[in-house]
């Protein structure tokens, strides 16, 4: 796919997702700082609250093939072939581990009672 | 300036049949914009006119637009609602809503090109000019005709395209009413079971996929239904194959034989009688009468009125078919016409062995507009068409085949090992079902 261009993908993202693209895209950009900066601020990974995420996260891989189901219309038997297996664990995988990081990341700041946007701006307080 | 549009176009058609991942549910994702291929637009007066607004039309617009400083760009359709076609497979399968496939022609007009709501009655390319139906004429320089084919119920005999929906007739080629009629005659069909019969006209066609398409979602939801055992499943192909290419056919031959679908070769639908459900088609030997329960009925097409009565299809001693139905003398790698060297013909109206879909229009489009361009700007165009053209062919619901090939009947997988052509695959219908509309609006803009 090497030449893919970002602005045409962009434009589909757009058609496809409407006024959602951008608070989605915000989404997954405040998450992934407030990981890296709980991370940082803890010196490392909790395993204990890990471990809950990751349960969680199991969950939410579920729900992404769920709502790739309904908005694709189609059910769980339409697999045909290794393309769709790929597919099948990559949705999968990344509903689990977008899930397990919101949880882990929305758990250490409420479980420290912090403000993850101070905290963005703050991170060492 | 004559480098720029060639390298311009070169990328593009090298390193974009990816970028069809999408017409056909496929490509047009690695296609660059036209922003992006061309930071310097040339300066120019032209005069652009642009017949019709539907795909290929309101693709060519804003690629101009985009291209072109001051050119006057004018693009005349009668209809003000734009109809996103390949999603009437889905409208008639109950996949989707009627309004799935409507919107505003206007939403799509980008700025600095005028809308001018009126059909045109005559194209006058000996005077360079067009006429409309109101009286108004449009003088051009360059004229760009995209006015799509028209459908020809009348020319079966019994048939009006009223009676879409009545009598367990079919079609989901007669629009968005049509297309939510026939999924309510085809799902009661279903409800039922009994006899049903598929089939596609002689003529040309637009997306020569979706009669074989309908068959295989209607055998599914007979089969869902638990109606199946009860019924039968006949596809009449007006020819000797399938499909024209040649591994697709026998790929679809399998397909049908497995899902006991029984196939006719050579049957062309004459007449119907809607009061007796019975169709007439022709035979190699003379009429075959064929009762059903339901009947998907896909009739003739050809060019509209105004392209027919103008100088600019084919002539009969070059191409008699064509010449009948009027498909326009285009050069088939550039577009232009033959005869008239400021006139090009893309989308569906273009007479060219392959096209005829959503998907070759991103092809086309692309190419017309660099010659047009690279014209005004003093130089010549090496954009090529190498006929392009893609089929996401729905094999039943939740499955497609992401079917994609070229004028010399060579398969041209977007994906080459990794999304199979010939299987029947998850992934190829979620690009139908949900990756197709986003990139065919974002064609639109000019921005895939
Ligand atoms: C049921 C169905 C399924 C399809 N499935 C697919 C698919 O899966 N993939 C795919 O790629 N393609 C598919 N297509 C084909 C695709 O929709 C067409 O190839 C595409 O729309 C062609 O674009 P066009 O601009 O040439 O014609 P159109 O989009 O039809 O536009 C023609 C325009 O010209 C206007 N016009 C006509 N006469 C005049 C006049 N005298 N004056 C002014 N304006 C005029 C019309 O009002 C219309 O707006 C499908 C089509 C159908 C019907």
């Amino acid at each position: 796919m090497k030449e893919l261009d970002p602005f045409v993908l962009l434009a589909v993202f757009q058609e496809m997702l409407g006024p959602l693209l951008w608070p989605l895209v915000a989404l997954v950009v405040l998450t992934a700082v407030a990981f890296v900066t709980l991370l940082v601020s803890e010196r490392g990974v909790r395993s204990r609250r890990m471990l809950l995420a990751q349960a969680i996260g199991l969950l939410g891989g579920v729900f992404a093939l769920w709502v790739m189901a309904t908005v694709s219309s189609s059910g769980f038997t339409d697999a045909g072939g290794p393309a769709d297996w790929v597919l099948i664990a990559l949705v999968c995988v990344l509903g689990a581990a977008g899930t397990a990081i919101l949880v882990y990341t929305v758990a250490g700041w409420v479980g420290h009672g912090r403000c993850p946007l101070c905290a963005v701006l703050r991170p060492k307080s | 300036m004559s480098t720029f549009p060639t390298s311009v176009l070169s990328q593009r058609t090298s390193g974009s049949r990816r970028s069809f991942l999408l017409a056909g549910a496929a490509g047009m994702l690695a296609t660059r914009s036209v922003d992006a291929a061309s930071p310097t637009k040339v300066k120019t007066q032209a005069r652009i006119v642009i017949v019709g607004a539907g795909a290929a039309g309101l693709t060519a617009a804003a690629r101009l637009s985009a291209a072109l400083d001051g050119a006057r760009i004018t693009i005349i359709d009668p209809r003000r609602e734009h109809f996103y076609q390949p999603g009437f497979t889905l409208v008639a399968a109950g996949i989707k809503p009627m309004d799935y496939v409507v919107s505003r022609t206007a939403d799509y007009i980008p700025p600095g090109v005028e809308l001018v709501t009126d059909r045109v009655a005559e194209l006058d390319v000996d005077g360079k000019q067009v006429l409309t139906a109101s009286g108004a004429r449009h003088p051009y320089d360059f004229l760009i005709v995209a006015t799509g084919m028209q459908l020809e119920y009348g020319l079966i005999e019994g048939m009006d395209a009223k009676l879409i929906g009545e009598h367990g007739i079919g079609s989901i080629y007669g629009g968005p009413q049509a297309a939510q009629a026939t999924w309510r005659a085809m799902s009661a069909f279903a409800d039922r079971g009994g006899r049903g019969v598929f089939l596609r006209p002689a003529t040309e066609m637009k997306c020569a996929g979706a009669p074989l398409k309908y068959t295989f979602i209607s055998e599914d939801y007979l089969t869902r239904r638990g109606t199946r055992s009860k019924s039968e499943v006949i596809y009449n192909s007006n020819n000797k194959a399938l499909f024209s290419v040649p591994i697709v056919h026998e790929k679809v031959r399998m397909l049908f034989q497995a899902r006991g679908i029984a196939v006719n070769y050579e049957r062309v639908l004459k007449a119907i009688d809607p009061g007796r459900r019975i169709a007439t088609f022709s035979t190699a030997s003379g009429v075959e009468e064929q009762g059903y329960d339901f009947i998907h009925v896909i009739p003739p097409m050809r060019a509209p009125e105004v392209v027919r009565k103008s100088p600019l299809p084919w002539p009969a001693d070059k191409n008699k078919a064509w010449s009948d139905e009027g498909w326009m003398e285009v050069d088939r790698a550039t577009l232009r016409h033959v005869r008239y060297a400021n006139v090009f013909g893309v989308g569906d109206i273009a007479g060219v062995p392959k096209g005829k879909t959503a998907a070759s229009v991103k092809w086309q489009v692309p190419v017309a507009v660099d010659h047009i361009v690279a014209e005004l700007a003093g130089g010549k165009s090496n954009a090529l068409y190498n006929g392009y053209t893609s089929c996401p062919l729905i094999t039943r619901l939740g499955q497609a085949m992401l079917i994609e090939f070229d004028y010399q009947n060579n398969l041209t997988p977007s994906f080459p090992g990794v999304i199979a052509p010939l299987e029947e695959l998850w992934v190829s219908w979620v690009m139908k079902t949900m990756a197709l509309k986003p990139t065919y609006i974002s064609m639109l803009r000019g921005r895939a």
